[in-house]
Parts: C-alpha cells; sequence; structure tokens
C-alpha cells in the first residue's frame, strides 16, 4: 500500500459544527408505504438531462426503464416501482432556485413488480472491469455522497496512472445526518460487497473504508464485514467537517493533494460512498437500478426523527407525514446536510437520487442574524479546507470585481460552508461566492463569444480579403493576358506588316 | 418561483455562534484587570479619564449613525474598545476635553468617515493618539507619578474629578507637583544630556524592572502594568481571539534588535527588558495591532506586520523625535496592510507542488 500513509494528515482548516446525529442515530432503516404518486425528475445527476422513453398512460414494472440518456456524462432514470405513467411534467424539485424541473408523474399500481428482464452478472466477482461498468450505467448509479456524479465514469480506470487504492466513504461529517451510518450497520455485507466489483472495475488492489470516530457501532459492523479480506481496512478518524469532502479524505489518507483542476485519481486514489457501494452491489449482482434511497429526516421540528428507505420521487411531505409531521415553529426545511445542502421551498419536491436527508429546523437551529461588515477577522482563512481567502473573494464578488475574482481562486471553493459558520459578522460567504463563481463563467463565457465574434469576423474579412485579392489577381490576369495577346496580335500584325519592310530593310 | 412559507437562504443554515459583539467584548474583559490597576495606581482620576474617553467615543458613534440615517452601530461594542484602549494610551490626568476631542477624532475621523467598522484602514485609538500626540504634545506628555489609591498622596474622588474637569487651568501646582517624565522619555532627556544608561536609569530616577512590570511606574494609564496586559493577552489567545503571529512577532521585532544593540553598546542603549515593560510595547502587542480591521488576515502577513511594528517602535524609540515609537509604528504599518495581505495570499489546496 504504497500510498496510504501510517499517520493520518489534518487537512487545513476545518470546524466543528454541532452534530446533532443523536437525534436519528439509533433508528433503524425502516421502509415507507408506497406514497400515491411517484414525481421522477429526469435530471438528478451531474450532467445532460435524460430523455423521456415512456408515454402517458403506459404501464410500467418496477426498475423499467423511463428515463434514457442521450450522452456519457448522464445516469439513466428508472420507476421506482409499478404502476402507470400519468404524465410528463413540470414539477417542483429540490432546487436552490425554487424553480420546476421535468418530472415523469407515476402512478404505483401498490403491485411492486419488478421488470422480469432485469438479470445481474453471472460471475460478477469474476467480471471484467468493463461489464460491470455497463451493468452500474444501466442501472443509473451516481454517487451518493453528494456529487450526483455518474459513477460509470468514475469507475472508469484512468490511463496512466493506475489506482491503487479506493476510499469507501463512510465520514458522514454533515450534521444531523446518519444515513451512511446506518447502512454500515445495517447493510455491511452489501456495502463489501459493493467495494470488492468497484476495485475490480477501477482495478485498484486496496480498499480503505473511512469512518470518523463518532460511529463506533458502524465500525464495529465494518470490521466484522471485512474479516478474511486482507486488502481491507476500517480506517478511523478523527472528527472534522469536512472530511467526508472527497479531496480533504484524499489528503487525510494519502497527505496527497488532488492538483487543481485535476481527478482525484491523480494520486493514486478514489473516493466512492458506502451508499453507492450498495447501489453498485444491487446493480452489478440483480440488475436493479438505483430506484430507492436511505433519507435521514431529522432536525428538531420533525415529531420522531427516523432514517427511511424511500422509493425516489416520493414527495418530501409524505417522508414529514411517516415521521408524525412537523412541531410548530419549524423555520427552515433543508434537503441534506445544514452545512451544504440546500433550502426546500416546497414540500412537494421529490426526493431524489441525491437526497440524504431532509431535515426541519426550529429558530434556535439556524442562523438569522443580519449581516454585518466583514471585520477581517481571519476566521474564514483559518478554518477553509481550500485554504483560500473567503474574504477577499466575498469583497470582490460583492464589489463585482469580476476580472479580480480568478487571482483569488474562486473557483476552488467546494462550498462546504465552513467559513460562513465562524463569520461573526453572519456574512453568507457562500452565496456571494456562488454568486461570484458563476460571475466569472458568465464573464468566461461572454468573452468566449466576444472572441469567436472577433475570429469569425476576422476570418470574414480575411475570407473577404482573399477573395477581393483573388478577384484582382484574376483580373490582372486578365488584364495581362489580353495585354499579352493585344501584344502578340500587335506583334504578329506588325510582323505580317513589317516583314516587307525588313525584307525592305533587309533588301 | 413559488412563495414559501419557510425561511429560504442560502447553506449554510447552522452558526458556530460567534459574533462581532462577543469578539469585542472579550477584548474589553481581558483590559479590564489593568484598567483597573491604572485606577489603583494612578487614583480616581484615571477612572474618569476612562469613563469620559468611552462616552466620548460612543456618543460620536451614535451622532454619526443618526446624522447618517443608519441604524446604530453601537452594539457592536468596537467603539467602546476604541474609547477603552485610548484612554488606556492617554495619561491618567488629562483633561476632559482632550478625552472629548481623542474619542471624537477615534470614532468619527479614524471610523465612521471611511464607512464605518471594517472599512477603516487606521487603528482608530491609534490615529487618535498620534493625532493628538502632535496637536497637543504638552498635555499628552504630562505623565504624573503614580499615586495609588492606598498610599498618602492619594487625592480623593472629588479631588480626582476635580483634576479632570479643571485642568489643565486651575490646578497648575498639582499637575507640577505630580507630572514627571516617563521611563522612556527620562532616559532618551537624561542620555541625550550625557549620562550613562546607568546614571540615567538608576539611582536618583530608581528604575525598576518589578515596578514596571507591576504598573507602578509613569506612563499612560493602562500602559504600565506590564503583567496585567500580558495575562490579558494570554486570556484572547487561550480564547482564540487573537493568534500569536502579531503580538509575538511585534515584542521579538522590538527586542531583538534592541538586544543587539545592548550587547554592543550596553552604555548608550538600554537592556531589551526596559523595551519590554515600559511604554506601550505590551499593550500594543496584544490589544493594538492585532486589531482585525487594521492588520493583515493571512498568518505569514501577520508576522510580517508584528515584525515590522516591533522594529519601527524600536528605531522610534531610539533614534525618532518621540520617545515612544508603539503608536506611531503600528499607525506606520497600518498603511502596508493592503500590499501585505495581496503578497501573502497562501497557496490553495491543490496548487502546492507535491510528488504524485
Ligand atoms: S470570517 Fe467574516 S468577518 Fe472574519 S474575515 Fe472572514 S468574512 Fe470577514
Ligand atoms: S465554502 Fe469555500 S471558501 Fe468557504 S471554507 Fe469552504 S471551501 Fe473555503
Amino acid at each position: 500500500m504504497g500510498i496510504i500513509q501510517r499517520t493520518l494528515k489534518k487537512f487545513h482548516g476545518g470546524v466543528h459544527p454541532v452534530e446533532n446525529k443523536h437525534l436519528a442515530k439509533h433508528c433503524a432503516i425502516e421502509e415507507i408505504p408506497m406514497p400515491k404518486r411517484l414525481y421522477i425528475p429526469l435530471q438528478q445527476h451531474t450532467g445532460t438531462p435524460c430523455e423521456p422513453c415512456v408515454a402517458p398512460g403506459e404501464k410500467v414494472y418496477k426498475g423499467q426503464l423511463i428515463g434514457r440518456s442521450v450522452s456519457n456524462v448522464s445516469a439513466t432514470v428508472h420507476a421506482s416501482t409499478s404502476g402507470t405513467i400519468e404524465g410528463i411534467t413540470e414539477h417542483m424539485v429540490g432546487h436552490y432556485s425554487g424553480l420546476p424541473d421535468q418530472c415523469i408523474a407515476l402512478v404505483p399500481d401498490g403491485l411492486d413488480e419488478w421488470d422480469p428482464t432485469l438479470k445481474g452478472l453471472e460471475n460478477p466477482f469474476e467480471a471484467d472491469s468493463k461489464s460491470i461498468r455497463d451493468k452500474v450505467r444501466e442501472g443509473g448509479v451516481v454517487g451518493l455522497g453528494g456529487a450526483v456524479y455518474p459513477t460509470h465514469i468514475k469507475l472508469t480506470p484512468p490511463r496512466g496512472k493506475p489506482v491503487e487504492v479506493m476510499l469507501i466513504n463512510g465520514v458522514e461529517c454533515e450534521p444531523y445526518i446518519t444515513n451512511d451510518s446506518r447502512m454500515m450497520e445495517e447493510r455491511s455485507i452489501e456495502v463489501v460487497e459493493g467495494a470488492q466489483l468497484m476495485m475490480r472495475a477501477i482495478q485498484a488492489t486496496h480498499c480503505l473504508i473511512c469512518i470518523e470516530a463518532n460511529k463506533p457501532g458502524a465500525i464495529k459492523a465494518m470490521e466484522k464485514a471485512i474479516q478474511g479480506l486482507p486488502n481491507f481496512v476500517v480506517q478511523v478518524l478523527p472528527v472534522l467537517y469536512p472530511q467526508g469532502a472527497k479531496n480533504q479524505l484524499i489528503e487525510a489518507i494519502t497527505h496527497r493533494q488532488v492538483p487543481s483542476g485535476g481527478r482525484s485519481t491523480d494520486t493514486g486514489a478514489t473516493v466512492q460512498n458506502v451508499g453507492t457501494s450498495i447501489a453498485v452491489r444491487d446493480a452489478v449482482l440483480h440488475g436493479r437500478p438505483l430506484i430507492r434511497r436511505i433519507v435521514t429526516v431529522s432536525g428538531r421540528g420533525i415529531k420522531r426523527p427516523a432514517n427511511l428507505d424511500v422509493p425516489i420521487g416520493t414527495p418530501i411531505q409524505e417522508l414529514i407525514d411517516h415521521c408524525g409531521g412537523l412541531k410548530p415553529g419549524v423555520k427552515q426545511m433543508i434537503m441534506n446536510g445544514p452545512m451544504m445542502g440546500t433550502a426546500v421551498h416546497d414540500l412537494a419536491s421529490p426526493v431524489v437520487k441525491a437526497t440524504a436527508a431532509v431535515l426541519a429546523l426550529t429558530a434556535e437551529e439556524i442562523v438569522d442574524k443580519p449581516e454585518q461588515a466583514c471585520i477581517r477577522c481571519g476566521n474564514c482563512l483559518e478554518v477553509c479546507p481550500v485554504e483560500l481567502t473567503p474574504c477577499e473573494i466575498v469583497w470582490r464578488a460583492k464589489n463585482d470585481l469580476v476580472d479580480q475574482l480568478p487571482e483569488v481562486h474562486v473557483k476552488d471553493c467546494i462550498e462546504c460552508g465552513s467559513c460562513a459558520y465562524v463569520c461573526p459578522s453572519h456574512i453568507p460567504l457562500v452565496h456571494y461566492i456562488r454568486y461570484g463563481k458563476m460571475a466569472v463563467s458568465a464573464q468566461r463565457s461572454e468573452k468566449e463569444k466576444a472572441e469567436l465574434t472577433r475570429q469569425r469576423s476576422q476570418a470574414k474579412l480575411a475570407r473577404v480579403e482573399a477573395e477581393k485579392a483573388e478577384k484582382e489577381r484574376k483580373k490582372e490576369e486578365m488584364r495581362l493576358a489580353a495585354e499579352a495577346r493585344k501584344k502578340a496580335a500587335a506583334a504578329k500584325s506588325a510582323d505580317e506588316t513589317a516583314k516587307p519592310a525588313t525584307v525592305e530593310s533587309v533588301a | 418561483m413559488t412563495k414559501s412559507s419557510f425561511k429560504i437562504s442560502s447553506s449554510p443554515f447552522v452558526h458556530g455562534g460567534l459574533s462581532v459583539p462577543e469578539v469585542m467584548k472579550s477584548v474589553i474583559w481581558a483590559l479590564l484587570p489593568a484598567a483597573a490597576m491604572g485606577v489603583m495606581v494612578f487614583g480616581w482620576s484615571a477612572l474618569f479619564v476612562m469613563l469620559i474617553t468611552v462616552a466620548a467615543c460612543v456618543v460620536s458613534e451614535r451622532l454619526f449613525n443618526i446624522i447618517r440615517g443608519r441604524p446604530s452601530t453601537v452594539g457592536d461594542q468596537s467603539a467602546a474598545l476604541t474609547g477603552l484602549l485610548l484612554a488606556m494610551s492617554m495619561p491618567p490626568n488629562s483633561p476632559w476635553w482632550l478625552c472629548l476631542v481623542g474619542g471624537f477624532f477615534a470614532i468619527v475621523l479614524g471610523k465612521q468617515l471611511y464607512g464605518g467598522l471594517g472599512y477603516n484602514m487606521f487603528n482608530p485609538a491609534m490615529i487618535a493618539r498620534v493625532f493628538l500626540l502632535i496637536s497637543f504634545p504638552v498635555q499628552m506628555t504630562s505623565w504624573p507619578a503614580p499615586t495609588p489609591l492606598t498610599g498618602d498622596h492619594a487625592l480623593t474622588l472629588s479631588q480626582g474629578l476635580a483634576m479632570i474637569i479643571s485642568a489643565p487651568f486651575n490646578t497648575p501646582e498639582l499637575l507640577d507637583a505630580l507630572s514627571t517624565a516617563t521611563p522612556l522619555g527620562q532616559f532618551r532627556t537624561e542620555t541625550g544630556m550625557g549620562k550613562t544608561v546607568r546614571e540615567a536609569l538608576g539611582g536618583a530616577f530608581g528604575f525598576d524592572i518589578l515596578a514596571a512590570m507591576g504598573g507602578m511606574i509613569k506612563g499612560s494609564l493602562g500602559e504600565t502594568s506590564a503583567v496585567l496586559l500580558t495575562l490579558g493577552g494570554i486570556y484572547l489567545l487561550r480564547k482564540r481571539v487573537i493568534s500569536w503571529h502579531i503580538p509575538m512577532t511585534m515584542i521579538l521585532g522590538c527586542i531583538v534588535p534592541a538586544a543587539i544593540f545592548w550587547l554592543i553598546d550596553n552604555s548608550t542603549y538600554p537592556d531589551p527588558l526596559f523595551h519590554l515593560v515600559t511604554g506601550g510595547l505590551i499593550i500594543g502587542a496584544f490589544f493594538m495591532a492585532t486589531d482585525y480591521v487594521t492588520s493583515p488576515v493571512t498568518p505569514k502577513g501577520q508576522i510580517i506586520f508584528g515584525l515590522g511594528c516591533g522594529l519601527l517602535t524600536f528605531l522610534i524609540r531610539t533614534w525618532g523625535g518621540y520617545p515612544e515609537g508603539v503608536s506611531f509604528a503600528i499607525v506606520i504599518m497600518n498603511a502596508t496592510v493592503p500590499l501585505i495581505d495581496q503578497y501573502t495570499r497562501p497557496l490553495t489546496y491543490g496548487k502546492k507542488k507535491q510528488t504524485l
């Protein structure tokens, strides 16, 4: 294990937000009853949205393909249960813009009948990389840790540098969220099987299951599950947010940093979430696509916190109802963790592949202080895991100094929220940084557009010039030719008329 | 977009709970023991100097808010802190009007005209002290000898008040009787007259390091108790309100060159301990130079800044026109902060050279 270091490295900065995991930590995973209607968004991943491949009124099986990928960086979408397609509509999704998106509305028939054509690989643990990856792609598996990047792409062995170690991410550093630790406690064997398949796909030799020290139950379960597997190690890490971010985890384990703009495999390591591992296993072993996920429902505003096994497309309201509803005084509803999640506008928004948690937060749990001017305390620099100067980014973003944003590396921010967590002036730094990123992209595409136009017009000019020159040349040629002809003709006639003269002269 | 009944905001949704007033409050707490010591040592007049200066700052802040039609910023407690810091760098028998002028200058010209807390370039307390020092050199350098509250010569509460209110018009004999040079000033005058260090410091003058550390020497109001100020600084370090970078480097930046010169010629240059415990080096290092707004944000920048402050202090004390250099040094270094910040930006994640 060349790149795995004997010690753990503490990455720069980090914070210790109040964990609040005790709320749902001991709640075993329970299935929620099938809702009356599912809204399955056509884009639940990073990349190109899917195209629907079913028509309204059509009957579908559980696990049947309903949204087809149209590019490689995409993940297919499947029916979460058997039933009838009601329509393809715009529906609220948990996007931070609060804008609706294309969803397939599915009315379950209550039979929950699997698509009979779905099959796993014959000899999955001896399969080659390509066949595992194909199954993963067919299953629409994406990274369930938050990035929702299509997993089949991440499982492609990189050219050049081999992947030595695969890190299974069970760090779960976001407060409140307990779904990963419940999966590790209750489905540890499935996690290990998925990890073995992924190791085959990416041709990694070692696997480290990374868990923070505050999850003794998960650590014990995983240690038991890897018994007899020489290439597996359970790595316990001290608690520090955002250790679950892939770059920070890689740094903690390998002491190496993923090069800016590079891929994690450049360090010889790759990171996969525990939930992804289970999804890969189901897809490869049984051909079952990713149609359910484990969602933590928590926060002090929820009557009965729980870890739920939910069909994708289930409206958030159904989860809350299943957990006894909201207590009075809920101020904010959040999808995913309180550090990096998004505020929910509408409880009709469905659970998607990226939904790890639904939180109902009360006034005492959230920030609600007015923003003040930056006092340059430097706290944000101290905690930033990317070693950025967040206050300087914000200052530039606020003053629209878009040209100066790249020099403070705005694009390297992972939006972990640590800076805003410690800011005494209550500045929503991440908000401004996001704005800054968008402004830079917009300016870049503007510039690119302008450059393109410039190039085009220059090309056109050049072409016109060339054409003109060509015309001139032709004209000139013709003129020359004509002259030559004239000369020749003149010469000829002169010859003819001159001949006697010559003769004469000769004579 | 539909109207949501829930609060819509951007991540993160939770907060560590630190706020600006809390930061300011910690610093005020850290200063209070030394301030109390100042009152003990210099008598009641010291208390009035502090009260008037703090009040002048807070009232100026509020008035400026009202004039600009902005919500009150008194609650962030930075004005009160500025007042306390300024008072502690003034003579403990300063006349009332000097306190008022200083407080007003610090808040209005030193801070609010720049746009308020966070936008000022110079440390308001320090720029006000520099302004007072230049404009009212006599008042700013008439340092009373310690008259401990418990001592025989102690003024009563009303005498103390009278001194502040009527000074400098009515009690010249009181002032004369009390005022002497600070150790630094004395040192400059006496060595200037051709005396050696030992003569200047010892003997008649009776400079005593122990007394200096305890605060029983002449000097500005709170600057004198090196021990209590250091304890306050340690409290701030432990609470992580400040980091070690600025105080450490500022102290070293002053006493290391002082030590070198003292080793070369100890008959001309005082020993480094003298630099450490007299004047405003300790209060400057822990409380003035560490002012967030006017110091660099990067650790590397803070080290450069601290060294600069320390070195300039030493240079001004040794060869400059004023016996005390801390406030000038800090104000000069404040001006370099934007530049320092720009050139000390850390290398971000993934941009360092490493062997993969
Ligand atoms: S934490 Fe907030 S106040 Fe402090 S420097 Fe950063 S942005 Fe400014
Ligand atoms: S959100 Fe960005 S700037 Fe703030 S701490 Fe995280 S990585 Fe650094």
